[in-house]
């Protein structure tokens, strides 16, 4: 898809091995398109692992610390895999095909990562483990017109497909994964298919959301999306030293839904509790917190900023972090900016909120 | 093409410096503007405040980096563009003009002669792109 993004005037820089688009537009209004109308993203950096056989569910529940039990046919999840230390190896999306059919969708930095650690889990499972990413391109549609864009683009009606749902659709003989998930905090849709067929489907929905306002956006904007929600990217928030309760990602780890990896120290992390935990918090003075930023209250230094961001939707500087000692909503804290220390407080996760906006 | 115009002087990071009267305008040049991108904020001195040639005196983030401004020259601070803290993207649209910093009253005007004319300073551009 390379050639398409430099003809939209991109800028382009290298993340994971893959060269990817930054920016095409500029952030600010490639962020308020998504949260006004739409925008499309090239995500095919993201990893694709397939689990396969007869063993398949029994194996995802074993790597994975949501319970998939309940998770039906074309149901997607979003779950956490954890080491044995209870630390997070990955945040991912599990799309169920089948009892015997399993796909990760997995952070594009990770994808080795995870495949060599999937594989080290299998001790005896009946299942294939597959790395797919080479063979999927992946784009993104997100923003409140999504549906109709979509629909559009495929002359079939999309408005039956649930959030954290998916269904198979053939277009232009291509055989796609149409899944109704995202990364904005917007409704919308993220498409798996071949990894060829990504400028005719791209091309497709930039026609069909022209009148809608779509605009194609990059890397830099689907930052800010995230951090907006809250939502955790792995390298930043998480990574193999951080559990899940101190990320707040509590409520996708159910410990009786199997013995998985990780369960016994995580058990442990529960009952002595946790010393650190991700807070969100808004500058009071100017500044723009960015990571590893230093963050006092009373003069003692309580953490650091994993990502922060100008908002472009509530034109406020945001960040969030690990605070060590005991903070709650409303606090006033410091962030070290460039030697001087500027006032901040503790705002609740998500920072941006649908219907107040 | 990135603009450099003949009558400015140049720093190795990247402001440009022009005379006006017994004064110094300082900005950053068209070159910076386009590596850094987007620019979303912006921190300047204040009016009285000394800068200090090749120490930082503000700092412009962008969507993409963050990045110190350092002082071509050392002297006071006798005028601030304030227009830039609400509207740092002017400096991305304007950079010799609407976007200027500050305006500074150099210590030792014999100071400017460090600095790189229109020409050194393309071919160090030049360079830079080559990397």
């Amino acid at each position: 898809m390379f050639p398409i993004h430099l003809q939209l005037g991109a800028r382009i820089v290298e993340f994971a091995g893959w060269e990817m688009p930054v920016q095409y537009e500029g952030l600010r209004e490639e962020h308020l398109a998504v949260r006004r109308a739409a925008g499309l993203f090239d995500v095919s950096h993201m990893g694709e692992i397939e689990i396969s056989g007869k063993e398949a569910a029994l194996f995802c529940q074993r790597i994975t610390t949501n319970d998939i039990h309940g998770v039906k046919d074309f149901q997607a999840q979003y779950t956490l895999l954890c080491n044995h230390r209870g630390g997070v190896v990955d945040d991912v999306i599990l799309y169920k095909l089948s009892d015997e059919n399993y796909l990760f969708c997995v952070n594009a930095s990770n994808t080795a990562k995870d495949y060599a650690w999937i594989i080290g889990a299998n001790e005896n499972f009946q299942v294939e483990i597959e790395d797919r990413s080479g063979k999927y391109s992946q784009i993104a549609l997100q923003g409140p017109r999504s549906e109709d864009i979509l629909s559009g683009c495929l002359s079939s009606d999309m408005s039956s497909l649930k959030r954290f749902y998916f269904l198979p659709f053939t277009w232009n003989g291509m055989e796609m994964l149409i899944a109704r998930t995202g990364y904005t905090g917007e409704d919308g849709f993220e498409i798996f298919l071949p990894w060829e067929g990504g400028p005719l489907l791209w091309t497709g929905l930039m026609e069909s959301g022209r009148a809608h306002g779509i605009k194609p956006c990059g890397l830099g904007a689907r930052d800010t999306l995230r951090i907006d929600m809250g939502y955790s990217l792995y390298g930043h928030e998480i990574n193999d030293d951080i559990n899940p309760f101190e990320a707040g990602l509590g409520r996708y780890v159910k410990m009786d839904a199997g013995d998985f990896i990780g369960r016994d120290a995580l058990n442990k992390v529960l009952a002595e509790g946790v010393k650190r935990r991700i807070y969100g918090f808004e500058m009071i003075d100017r500044g723009i917190p960015r990571e590893g930023y230093g963050v006092f209250k009373n003069g003692a230094r309580i953490g650091s900023v994993t990502s922060g961001t100008l908002s472009p939707s509530l034109e406020k500087s945001i960040g969030m972090g690990y605070l060590t000692s005991d903070v709650a909503l409303g606090d006033r804290i410091q962030i070290e900016i460039r030697n001087t220390f500027r006032e901040a407080r503790v705002v609740n996760i998500p920072f941006y909120k649908k219907d107040v906006n | 093409m990135v603009q450099i115009p003949d009558e400015l002087k140049y720093t190795g990071d990247h402001e440009w410096a022009m005379e006006e009267g017994d004064l110094l305008v300082i900005g950053i040049t068209d070159y910076a503007q386009d590596a850094l991108g987007e620019i979303v904020y912006i921190e300047l001195p204040s009016e009285g405040d000394e800068i200090t040639k090749g120490d930082p005196f503000g700092a412009v983030e962008s969507t993409k980096a963050v990045s110190d401004l350092y002082a071509p020259v050392s002297g006071d601070v006798v005028e601030v563009n304030e227009v830039l803290l609400d509207a740092p993207e002017t400096i991305n649209g304007d950079p010799y003009g609407e976007g200027w910093m500050i305006k500074v009253r150099p210590y030792d005007p014999s100071e400017l002669k460090d600095l790189m004319d229109f020409e050194d300073y393309a071919e160090y551009v030049e360079k830079e792109m080559e990397e």
